[in-house]
């Protein structure tokens, strides 16, 4: 039985990031495919036909498709190694509770501080601010939001970081002032090879400003 | 005095999010006490229980609580594995595709379904045109998903999908009459019409489906929209 794997991804995506980091830390080979989204192949149409968007993970050539679902999977599916979800299901439905609000609150407040100026903008770096602080007291004394291990909750929020120059910029903050302890714990995930190999926070910023001009947005 | 009720589900009567914790637990047969919230004045136990969200639906679970209805239902799924029905599959292909139209359904449709509400004139006409073509993009690919066989939907074989499914659509006559538009046509979206009114045609559905009326008035009122008659 084949184990063909391929991920249709484009590198700045912190959602594409999330499948990179689960495969790499199951150890899975596989094919990357890096999508022009101003122009999307024919496969990724086919692959993801509701929402034509990546991360596409397609194994075995049925799609997975939506980061978390991605990484859920790959959890299940490579089982026997380095599990990212805890098997408790309390702990289980905790992890899933601070993914979920790692969607919801921090990535969407960190998208406003580059969308918005002025008052809107002060408001969105304030309250991306405060949802990275409650995320933060998950920590505990932990060193991972998995507990001593690197789990599914640090998989999902770590991509996020690679952004976080660019919100700086946008917003004319540094993170590490007002929440020293989330870029404590991401130094510490960027030890793990999954994580150094994500993009740089400068080429980030590069394709955010290509990004910014291509939309004609100042 | 010790916390002698294993299972307690924090709800509100007309959230669809509250409804799907209590038809998973019907569904399997699991016990639990309800505690009806008033969401203008929401108790000490549900701040308490959910301090960053302070929404229902809350499971408490010999005293932990759990929130967020998506996680709630895989949890209930998780606690309880040997009371059938599993309300996942097994195979984890079939399992992320079931998430993925869940998500859809809680997410992209139940946005056009309140853009649908929230808006009138020519811009609820878009709102419900778009509402239409979610649902032709979920019978075109949801595929073996939908059941094809009406006559076998039964309560005791009802999954995520299942309850996904019915607490978004179930109250689409509701819907209908306050607003006067065709949310859910047999000609236009055969399969989901049918897999809708199968799945309101049982008995525990019945059992959790608020009264028409009462559904009617809360619509009107929560969006403050005069009667379309």
């Amino acid at each position: 039985m084949g184990n063909k794997a391929m991920l249709l991804d484009f590198w700045p995506s912190p959602f594409g990031m999330r499948t990179r980091i689960a495969l790499a830390e199951k150890g899975v080979k596989y094919e990357y495919k890096d999508e022009d989204l101003s122009n999307k192949s024919e496969l990724l149409l086919a692959m993801n036909p509701v929402h034509k968007k990546i991360p596409v993970f397609v194994h075995n050539n049925k799609p997975v498709c939506e980061s978390l679902i991605i990484v859920e999977y790959i959890d299940e599916v490579w089982s026997k190694d380095k599990p990212l979800l805890p098997s408790d299901p309390y702990l289980k439905a905790q992890a899933r509770f601070w993914a979920d609000f790692a969607d919801k609150k921090v990535y969407e407040s960190g998208a406003r501080i580059w969308k918005t100026k002025g008052e809107e903008q002060e408001k969105a770096k304030k309250d991306f601010i405060e949802n990275l602080t409650i995320l933060v007291q998950q920590l505990g004394d932990n060193p991972y939001f998995g507990g001593d291990t690197f789990g599914y909750v640090d998989v999902a929020i770590i991509p996020f970081y690679t952004w976080f120059y660019t919100f700086e910029m946008a917003g004319n903050f540094k993170v590490e002032e007002s929440c020293p302890k989330v870029i404590e714990w991401a130094k510490r995930c960027l030890q793990r090879e999954s994580v150094k190999a994500l993009p740089d926070p400068i080429k980030v910023y590069d394709f955010f400003l290509e990004l910014k001009k291509m939309l004609g947005i100042e | 005095m010790g916390d002698e009720v294993e299972v307690r589900v924090h709800g509100m009567w007309a959230s669809t999010y509250s409804k799907r914790v209590e038809l998973a637990l019907k569904i399997k047969g699991i016990p639990y006490e309800y505690v009806e919230e008033d969401l203008m004045n929401k108790s000490q136990a549900l701040l308490e229980y959910n301090p960053i969200h302070k929404k229902v639906p809350v499971l408490v679970h010999n005293g932990k609580p759990i929130v967020e209805s998506l996680v709630i239902l895989e949890y209930i799924d998780e606690v309880w594995p040997d009371h059938a029905p599993r309300l996942l599959p097994r195979d984890p292909v079939d399992r992320a595709r079931v998430r993925f139209w869940s998500g859809f359904l809680q997410n992209q449709l139940l946005e056009s379904v309140l853009k649908l509400v929230m808006s009138s004139g020519e811009e609820q006409e878009k709102a419900l045109d778009e509402l239409h073509e979610k649902m032709t993009i979920m019978e075109q690919e949801m595929g073996d998903i939908i059941p094809k066989d009406i006559s076998s939907i039964q309560s005791k074989s009802l999954g995520l999908l299942d309850i996904q499914v019915i607490c978004t659509l179930g109250a689409y006559k509701a819907h209908e009459q306050v607003l006067g538009v065709k949310i859910l046509d047999p000609h236009k979206h055969s399969l989901i019409y049918a897999w809708v009114n199968a799945m309101m045609d049982l008995p525990m559905i019945k059992e959790i489906t608020p009264p028409h009326d009462n559904v009617v008035n809360f619509i009107q009122m929560i969006f403050k929209i005069n009667p379309s008659a």
